[in-house]
Parts: C-alpha cells; structure tokens; sequence
C-alpha cells in the first residue's frame, strides 16, 4: 500500500503487469488454497487416532427459575463437537430434558432442565458427562431462586443501580463549587488526585476482568475478548476525544490552552469511560445478587457507592476552572452514573462471563485513556505534569483513597 | 468419593416414608408405563412427570423417579445384562481316561469401547469382549484348562483365585499382545472366587474390565435355586481416580429400568463379587427382605443372617433369600452416593413364575454336574 501510494504520488507511470484488484486478492486466494489443501489431505490424519477426544463444555450459568427445577446453561468452548450424554447432580445421576439436540458443535449452546430438589442457601455441583466419558463441573456455592425480569426485580435491580452508580457520581459533582473556590494550583492536585483514582481502577477492573475471564469458555478467546475491549476503548475514546476537540475546539483555538470545551471534551470523556467502567460493576452488582452472593453482603453496594463518589469528583475536576453549563452536569451525572443501572439489569437476569469479560476490559481501556487526558491537561500549566511534588502527592492520595473505599467492597 | 459431601445428599431423607416408599412409587410407575420404556429410550430424554411419585404433593413431588439416567440402557454389542445376569459357562466338558471332567475355555483379551450408562462409552480392556467377562462355573475336582489369548494392546494375564500351582497363578508369566497361554488346574477349594487380570499397573488393568467370576460348586452341588451373577463394579470415565458410574454387571441401573423377576417364597442365590476399583468398600442392600451371607461360598452350614453386606474390593460371597411378598423389591449398595450414580436395582417378586419366566432355576442336573 505504502509503496503503491509513492508511486502514485510520484506521478511515475503505474507499472505494466495485472490489475491492481487481482494483487490485492492474490494472497487471499492463494490463502483460500491453503486451507483447502489442509482440510482436503487432511495431514494432521496419522496423529489424530493417538489422542484423546478434545471435549470442552462449559456450564456458564445454573439458574434456579422455582422451587424443585434447575436450569444449566451450557456452551461448547471445544474445537470439536461433544455430546451431553448424562448430568450428575451432587454425585446422583439427575434426568434431564435439553433444549435441541444432545450433540453441541463448536460454540454452541444448549439449555438443560432437571426436576432438582435444590436447597435454598446451599451448595450444589453439577456435572456434565459426556458421551466419552469426560465430565465437566460447575459449583453452585450458594443456592438462591433467580430473579425473574418482573416489575418488583426491575425496580429492585435499578434502584440498586441507582444507589451504587447514579447517586454517588452525582454526589461526587457537588464538589465542583468547592473547585470553583480554590486556587488554580489546588486544581490540578485535584486533578492528579483523580489520575490517582482512575489508576487504581484500572488496575481493579484488570483484575475484575482476569478474575471473570477465568469462567469463559475456552473457545471464545477470553484474551482476545479483553484485547479488543481494552485497546478498542483507548483508540475508540481517543479518536472520540479528537473529533470533540476538532468540532468545538476550533473556534476557541490553542493558543489560550482550551476554552470551555477543552475542558468540558474532557469531563464528557471522563463521563463516558466511567459509564463504561459502571456498566461492567453494574453486571458484577446483579450478577452478585441473582447468584445469591448478595446474602454476603449488601456492603458490595456500599463500597460501590463511596468508591463512585469520587468519580463524580474525577468528573469534574478538568472543568474547575471553567463554567459550564448545569446540564452538562446533569448529562454527566447520567452517563457515567446509569449504565450501573443497564448493567445490574443485564447481571442479574442473564450474567454471561463471556459479555462481563468484554465490558469489564472495555471499562478498563477506557480509564486508560481517561488517565492520558487528565495528564495531557495538567501538562498545559506544568510542564513537569504529574512529577510535582503537590501533584506526585495527589496521585498518591488518590491511590490510597480508593484502596480505602476498596476495603468496603468485600466481593 | 468424596466424604464430606455425602453429608449433602439427602437421598434418605427424601421422604418421610423412608427408601421403602423409593421403590414403592418408583415401580409403580414403571408398572404403569409397561412398554413405554423403549419409547423413552428413543426420545433421548425422559418426560417430566411431576407428582406421580407420592400424593403427598409439595415441591420435591417427582423427584424420586426424576433421579437416575436419561435414555433406556439395553444390551451393548456382544454383552446384555439380562442374559449375563442367569449365563454360566461350565466349559467344553470331556472326560479323562482317569474318569476326571476336564473343562475348556478359550479367554481373548480384547479392547473394546463399552456402553457403561446410555450414551457414555468407556474405552475398555476385556475378556471376551465383555465387562465382566464370562463367568466360568465348574465342580470341586474337575480339570479346568483355560486357553488365553492376548487379542489386545496391552500385556495382560489372568489371575485365578483358589488354590492351584504358582506356575498357574497368573502373575507371572505376561502374555504380550498375539500371544497365548494355558492355565491348567484342579478346581478346589469349592466356593465362589474371582479371575482378573494381573499385570502391573494393577489398578488400570482391572478398572479398565479385565474381571470376571469363577463359580466352584461344591461337589454334592447347591439346593436348586434361581441363580443370579452380579459382579460390583465401577469405572472411572475421566480418569481421575474417581468413579463415575457404579453398577452390578456394568450397566448403570439396568435392573432399575429392567427389574429381575423372581417367584415369591423360591429360593434365591446371588453369586455376588465385588471388583470395585479406586473405592474401598462395596455393599449390598436388599430391600423388604433378609438374606443368608455365606462368606466366600466356602462353608454351607455357616452363614449370618442380614440384609446389608459390605465387601472389600476382591471379595465375594454367596447370598440366599426368599422373598415373602409379592411386588417390587429394591436392591443397592448401602452407600448412598454409588446407588445414586447407578448401583441400583429391583427385583420383582411374583406369585407364581410361568415356566421359563424370570431368572431359571438350576440345580445340579442343570449344568450336567458330574458327567
């Protein structure tokens, strides 16, 4: 591509030879013979015999819709086709019906229903034989009915959202005044306070992430999943974070370090990285309770709630020095705060660790590029940015801020 | 077996009505479907039928027949339980010039996938074919000659329990694949013994099916009976040292889904042998009845009178009874985890058996005895 755009630029004659279309499928096609080749000689043949069936299920979810039935969510994570064949149920062989056919291919999934009399508050292990013999277990540690999407668990899950994610943002932007009133230098420790945070989180939601990855079928690329939810957040913010400098910032130009949009572009990014953030500790809050481990803990809400107030402070902090207008904060408050709500929805109803995965990398990746803007804007008063000695104080204080909240959120 | 689970499982706890009322409802219902079974088997799945097991409703109703297997399990190639359960193999019988009965049997070694629940295949190592392998039943005296042949991957032998030369015992020497060897000696003490494979590693050789029982009748023989075999076994289907499926004759709960007809009041005799890998204990547990143990089948006028025995793996007694009362009659192994993973089943007593119905009656004629 490169060489071909020199040449063209070059106002050199294009060379003789094929269309430029034919070279450009050349490789594919000659690709395409590649993987035809492999599937019709077939040269792995010899080995295959030797080795034993490679099986994977994994049972994503075990739901409890009414006393005396379970349901097991099962998804093949294999390169090959298994076969359900028996379920064992706390070492009983249970009957059971299947949603379709016995025979899962590749990335398939398959619902099983059994007559379970399962206890309330107790644990359970499923186990899946299949038709080779292998099985594959799935421990419910703690037994609890699953909430179904009526109005009474609709409401329950979003006020629960509400109290984590929404409140708490909105609370955390009543210190803009208090920003307002202190002196420019004091700001930007605020700011670095919030690199702080955001640091912290980062490191928190990987681990979130690592942490449920851990539950994801093997044939659905728990890596590939987070690198493309974590890099797809920087580059996608970033070039978000472009557009919104080129469509406000023009006017206002660079000379003065930014206007308000400058610093409002920032807020909205920081809004939306937390939103996203939010949607993943949504999921975890719902995926908590319909999995019974809220019976451990309404202190998971708590610790999400002071953890999420100081994002409302990160929120704020890059527009101290400027007035906008109160909706923004509003509309801040709402996308950073909501998606807590969507995701204890989404959580609670249908928790896949696949979807929780991508979102909680996704999350991560967009606090990353938070963190480069916050730096870039404190970097426009100091060039030492970050490495004063009032700044370096603040980051470290922020750090050690969350890791307080931290404490609270027990799960 | 994992103990600090079975404080979890509330089998026996299930109703109030205790495991008498187990069979009880679960029979019932077997009675009433009749034919259905092998329409079960086809669908792959059995039907949900809530509430059939017990008028006494609440959540938990159906649950009783809800536990066990989906499918119907059935004969598996060349080995059905049905038959194997009443099949003795006394041998090709000849006669020495001395007046001694000289018995033949040719052993193959074979690998073998066998079906051991409805779906599931285990990859196994055989006598025959067959998990167990035949069992062979001959007289105190006679002149046992066993031609065994390796037809399989591995090295493999058989060892015979009872009293025979060291040369004949089985441990040494290996047969390599395509080879063979004739075991040849006097069938004594009389009893109920055992034949496994004995080629190091032990353990895999005989989980992997390489077992069978080795009947000796005494030679004034037993009272006439309705003879059963049941060899305990289990296999590891993963392989991690743990069973997966428990069973009497391979087939987990082949004689839940197919119940082994007796006549009420006709005396009963279980040739019962425990080759339970990985588990230290086996048992059986015999439902609305007693039964005499005679440990090892050696001593006919010493027995104990019980209905549950436990057995170390190698172990095997024989076990008589008449069942009193007409109707289902469950038997298991009295740990509860091994009956729910498919060591269970019903004998089914009935007034009077037609001729040629149920399990036979053998005496002393009806393997020809002493030719």
């Amino acid at each position: 591509m490169a060489a071909m755009s020199d040449e063209r630029s070059g106002g050199r004659p294009r060379p003789r030879g094929p269309a430029r279309w034919v070279l450009g499928l050349l490789p594919l096609a000659l690709l395409a013979g590649l993987v035809a080749f492999f599937f019709g000689a077939d040269p792995t043949a010899p080995f295959r015999d030797a080795f034993p069936p490679v099986e994977d299920l994994t049972i994503e979810r075990v739901s409890f819709p009414e006393n005396g039935v379970m349901r097991v969510h099962v998804v093949n994570g294999g390169p090959e086709a298994a076969t359900i064949a028996q379920v064992i149920v706390d070492d009983a062989y249970w009957q059971f019906e299947i949603d379709g056919d016995a025979t899962l291919p590749r990335l398939a999934r398959a619902t099983l229903e059994l007559d379970y009399p399962w206890v309330e508050g107790e644990l359970h292990v499923i186990r899946i034989v299949t038709s080779t013999g292998l099985t594959f277990d799935h421990e419910v540690a703690v037994a609890t009915l699953s909430p179904r999407p009526n109005a009474l668990y609709l409401t329950t899950f979003g006020l629960l959202g509400l109290y984590a994610g929404v409140l708490p943002v909105l609370i955390g932007l009543l210190w803009y005044p208090f920003l307002r009133r202190i002196d420019r230098k004091w700001i930007h420790f605020y700011l670095s306070l919030t690199v702080g945070l955001l640091a912290f989180l980062v490191v928190d939601a990987l681990e979130d992430t690592l942490e449920t990855s851990a539950l994801v079928a093997e044939g659905f690329q728990a890596a590939g999943l987070i690198a493309v939810g974590f890099i797809g957040a920087i580059v996608g913010l970033r070039a978000l974070g472009n557009l919104g400098r080129g469509m406000g910032g023009a006017g206002s130009g660079d000379a003065g370090g930014g206007g308000v949009s400058r610093g409002l572009t920032v807020a909205y990014l920081i809004a939306i990285s937390i939103g996203l953030h939010n949607l993943g500790e949504g999921l975890a809050i719902g995926a908590a309770f319909s999995l019974g481990e809220i019976a451990l803990g309404s202190f998971l809400v708590i610790g999400f709630a002071l953890h999420n107030t100081t994002e409302g402070l990160a929120i704020v902090a890059p527009v101290a020095d400027r007035r906008p207008a109160l909706r923004h904060f509003a509309f801040m408050g709402g996308i950073a705060g909501l998606p807590t709500v969507l995701g204890a929805w989404a959580g609670g109803f249908s928790y896949s660790p696949t979807l929780a995965t991508f979102f909680l990398a996704l999350g991560a990746g967009a606090i990353v590029q938070v963190i480069v803007e916050v730096t870039r804007l404190i970097r426009k008063s100091w060039p030492q940015g970050l490495f004063t000695p009032l700044n370096a104080t603040g980051l470290l204080l922020g750090l050690l801020v969350m890791y307080g909240t931290a404490l609270m959120v027990t799960a | 077996m994992k103990p600090e689970r079975l404080s979890r499982r509330d089998w026996l706890k299930l109703g109030a009505a205790g495991v008498a009322g187990v069979s009880g409802a679960t029979v019932l219902d077997l009675a009433s479907r009749g034919g259905a079974a092998s329409a079960l088997a086809a669908s792959g799945a059995m039907p949900r039928e809530p509430g059939t097991a017990g008028a006494t409703g609440g959540p938990h109703a159906g649950h009783q027949e809800a536990m066990g297997i989906v499918g119907m399990p059935g004969p598996d190639g060349p080995f059905d339980p049905a038959a194997f359960l009443t099949d003795f193999d006394y041998g090709e019988v000849t006669t020495r010039a001395d007046g001694r009965v000289v018995r033949r049997w040719e052993l193959v070694a074979l690998d073998r996938d066998i079906e051991i629940a409805p779906g599931v295949f285990f990859p196994a190592w055989t006598y025959n074919g067959q998990v167990p392998g035949p069992t062979l039943r001959c007289t105190e005296g006679d002149i046992l000659q066993v031609e065994f042949v390796n037809a399989g991957s591995h090295p493999h032998t058989i060892h015979f329990h009872g009293t025979h030369p060291p040369e004949m015992d089985g441990f040494e020497p290996i047969v390599e694949p395509g080879q063979r060897f004739t075991y040849e000696f006097e069938a004594k003490p009389f009893g109920l013994h055992l034949y496994h494979c004995h080629t190091m590693p032990l353990k895999r050789h005989i989980h992997k099916g390489l077992y069978g029982t080795f009947i000796v009748d005494p030679p004034e023989g037993r009272e006439p009976a309705r003879e059963m075999v049941m060899v305990m076994n289990a296999f590891d289907s993963n392989l991690d040292g743990d069973n997966e499926v428990y069973a009497v004759n391979t087939s987990a709960f082949y004689y839940h889904h197919h119940p082994v007809r007796l006549g009420v009041d006709d005396l009963c005799r279980i040739y019962l042998v425990n080759t339970t890998e990985f588990d230290l204990i086996n048992s059986f547990h015999l439902h609305a009845g007693m039964f005499k143990v005679f440990r090892t089948g050696t001593r006919p006028d010493q027995y104990e009178l019980t209905d549950t025995i436990m057995m170390c793996q190698g172990e095997r007694h024989v076990l008589e009874f008449r069942l009193e009362n007409p109707g289902m009659h469950m038997f298991h192994a009295h740990q509860s985890e091994f009956a729910e993973l498919g060591w269970m089943g019903f004998f089914e007593a009935v007034e009077r058996l037609a001729a040629g119905e149920g399990v036979p009656v053998r005496d002393r004629g009806a393997h020809g005895g002493h030719v």
